[in-house]
């Protein structure tokens, strides 16, 4: 549970000591203190990390310009862009999922929203064979994965959270099970490829950040923009929430309803982001873990940007690494799940599933 | 064959056991028969007893379909009781190998041998995979500490993540080497290319349903506990490690010979302990028995649906146990909180 280590850890850290200092009206005396009580202050950490994301967007964008700087700027404010709109969609959608499941080592990936993916995308290549998929519409298909994750996530909810109270976990479950339902017949499907439609199928496997379509990317902006305007006068209500259910409804929340609410939010962000760029398991557990800890207070009007602003160093700084001083570029996606994946591993085994 | 019934006399409400456990056992002979006579060749009671193919129907009874028929017989027995083994260590009805990432580790294991030792004997290889198999069953206990006991669900879901995590660095790895189609060849479960000589490591998963079985209520007694086990003079450290090394090693040798079979574990000990209740030693000869008939049913009917091609046997065992899961998920809505 976030809530008992988290909220005491926030209380007996340096915010406490400058509140009580506060409070009593001993201004502190030395620069440091000063210093110590701003850094205290979420907002400053969060106007930090904002300057460092700044810096990392100029710096990849005026530095190593080969030929005229006006077409480096518009190939490389798309590739931002891009970033922008997964970074967001990632860093809110997991945040916002910790604080439903009350539990930080979960992602909203466990739902199956990866072999929805897999599913579409190998079922076109089987029948339509690689090079049909190919040339295939690409805003067709992004719509396709959209319109049939967002489904399944409704119908889930729906299901689950008609008549009978049920719990979030036992959907969740349900969730997986059907999920590895669909798994086996992606399997299946792909066990009678030949060798080239199969390499056709795993590269739409892996998430890639290389420049996606104009229109899409513009699309999952939008709706990706949505969401966000959608959770903005929720801000106080996942406050209440994420001290647990029972107390959430002792305080006159409508639990039921603002779950179901967060959960679309959550499908829409998750599924138009997927369609564009494919799958993104455990890139949301480092960022929203960083979050927690950055920033030091689990108000989510804090939280939130902070996981979005943590999930673009993640990308902007890597592309910078991975580009200029290793030399490849196309293994960012990739990269960063790994880590995900290690970063879950440790966080597992530090503190447990909680 | 169905066994005619008692007639309509009013009995009790549930249905005999030992008229079940007749059934199970007749329902498996009556299989494995009918499963040594399916095939693309030509093979019936007929003509082995006919000489006219010069013994060619014997030669593939022997090479082919008896072993075919034993491993599926093994592979189900046996991943029934790591399955039970597992639920009883942790104490919760949602676990079993593939939900806690002791498959994906097993899998990653045998992956590192594919690409360092390709020649490597397939013992060595099994070996490899049971070593990697302990880690992730040690690493998923080590978890299932800090979880609180009645949030029963959520120890499967933090299982499954752990194996979404192994299994995404499984894959990644396979990607960047381009060994992703060769890896879900083996992986994905299926008997299609089990030969005499291709399946003897199963006889080990069998000496580990033997431990089981001697063993079988310690697990039921560490699963409440370290004190508690210890105060009933229990060796609490030494039936874990026992408990752990059972489930990898029937994990690591089914993995090597059939591939990952999905939900099996998990579907049949459940089934079981809804007929006989919940008394481990009694339960483990009757999850053999259902695994077993569960499987080689499955096995058929991989092999008769799109005759004369196969069906990967994971398609449907991974249906047929997801459905199944789900209804036991369902079932019981109260206590699932």
């Amino acid at each position: 549970m976030l809530t008992e280590s988290s909220t005491r850890s926030a209380g007996a850290g340096r915010a406490g000591d400058a509140e009580s200092a506060a409070h009593t009206g001993r201004l502190p005396a030395t620069a440091r203190g000063v210093l110590a009580s701003w850094w205290a202050c979420p907002a400053v950490r969060l106007g930090l990390l904002a300057t460092v994301v700044v810096a990392l967007v100029s710096l990849y964008f005026f530095t190593d310009v080969p030929g005229s700087l006006a077409f480096a700027l518009k190939i490389r404010s798309i590739t931002v862009l891009a970033m922008l709109v997964v970074a967001t969609a990632v860093g809110v959608s997991t945040v916002l999922f910790h604080t439903i499941t009350a539990n930080r080592i979960l992602t909203p990936s466990i739902m199956g929203f990866d072999a929805f993916y897999a599913l579409i995308a190998t079922a076109m290549v089987f029948f339509l064979g690689s090079a049909g998929f190919l040339t295939f519409d690409a805003l067709t298909l992004w719509a396709a994965q959209l319109v049939v994750m967002v489904a399944f996530s409704v119908f889930l909810f729906t299901w689950m959270f008609a008549g009978k109270r049920r719990s979030i976990h036992l959907m969740l479950l349900v969730g997986i099970v059907l999920g590895t339902f669909f798994r086996s017949f992606t399997e299946w499907m792909q066990r009678m490829l030949d060798p080239l439609d199969f390499q056709v199928v795993t590269d739409a496997m892996f998430a890639s950040l290389a420049r996606p379509d104009e229109t899409l990317l513009l699309l999952t902006g939008i709706l990706v923009l949505l969401g966000c305007a959608a959770v903005v006068p929720l801000l106080h209500t996942l406050d209440v929430l994420s001290l647990g259910e029972p107390v959430a409804v002792g305080l006159g929340v409508n639990h039921r309803r603002v779950v179901m609410m967060l959960f679309a939010i959550i499908a829409v962000m998750i599924a138009a982001s997927t369609a564009m760029v494919g799958p993104i398991l455990f890139f949301g557990l480092i960022v929203a873990n960083l979050a927690y800890s950055c920033v030091g207070s689990f108000r989510h009007r804090w939280t939130l940007p902070a996981a979005v602003g943590l999930g673009m160093v993640c990308l902007v700084g890597g592309q910078l690494l991975l580009e200029r001083v290793f030399g490849f570029g196309g293994a960012l996606a990739m990269i960063i799940e790994f880590a995900g994946g290690l970063f879950f591993l440790s966080l597992v085994l530090r503190k447990g599933a909680r | 064959m169905a066994t005619p019934l008692v007639e309509s006399t009013p009995t009790q409400a549930r249905p005999s056991r030992t008229w079940v456990g007749v059934l199970i056992s007749a329902g498996l002979v009556v299989l494995m028969v009918t499963s040594l006579f399916i095939g693309v060749s030509d093979v019936t009671p007929a003509s082995l007893l006919s000489a006219d193919d010069g013994g060619r129907a014997g030669f593939l009874l022997v090479v082919s379909r008896i072993p075919r028929t034993v491993a599926v017989v093994l592979v189900g027995a046996s991943l029934g009781i790591a399955g039970l083994i597992m639920q009883m260590m942790v104490r919760n009805r949602f676990v079993e190998p593939s939900t806690t990432g002791v498959t994906e580790f097993a899998t990653l294991g045998m992956l590192g041998t594919i690409i360092l030792t390709p020649g490597m004997p397939v013992m060595g290889k099994a070996a490899v995979a049971a070593a990697f198999g302990l880690f992730g069953t040690w690493l998923f206990l080590q978890v299932v500490k800090a979880i609180p006991v009645r949030q029963l669900v959520l120890v499967p879901l933090v299982g499954i993540m752990l194996g979404g995590v192994v299994g995404a660095i499984t894959s990644f790895i396979a990607y960047r080497l381009d060994l992703l189609q060769s890896l879900g060849q083996w992986s994905q479960g299926s008997f299609a290319s089990i030969m005499a000589e291709r399946y003897e490591y199963l006889w080990l998963a069998a000496v580990m349903v033997v431990i089981a079985w001697v063993a079988a209520d310690r697990f039921s007694v560490i699963g409440m506990g370290e004190d508690f086990a210890t105060n009933l003079g229990l060796n609490y450290r030494r039936v874990m490690a026992i408990g752990m090394i059972v489930i990898a090693v029937i994990t690591a040798c089914v993995l090597v010979t059939a591939g990952i079979v999905p939900f099996l574990g998990l579907v049949v000990p459940n089934v079981v302990s809804l007929i006989i209740g919940d008394n481990v030693r009694r339960a483990i000869p009757w999850v053999a028995g259902l695994g077993a008939v569960f499987i080689v049913a499955c096995d058929i009917l991989a092999r008769v649906l799109r005759f004369p091609y196969e069906i990967p046997l994971s398609v449907i065992v991974g249906v047929i146990g997801a459905a199944v899961f789900l209804w036991l998920l369902l079932r019981r809505r109260s206590r699932a909180h």
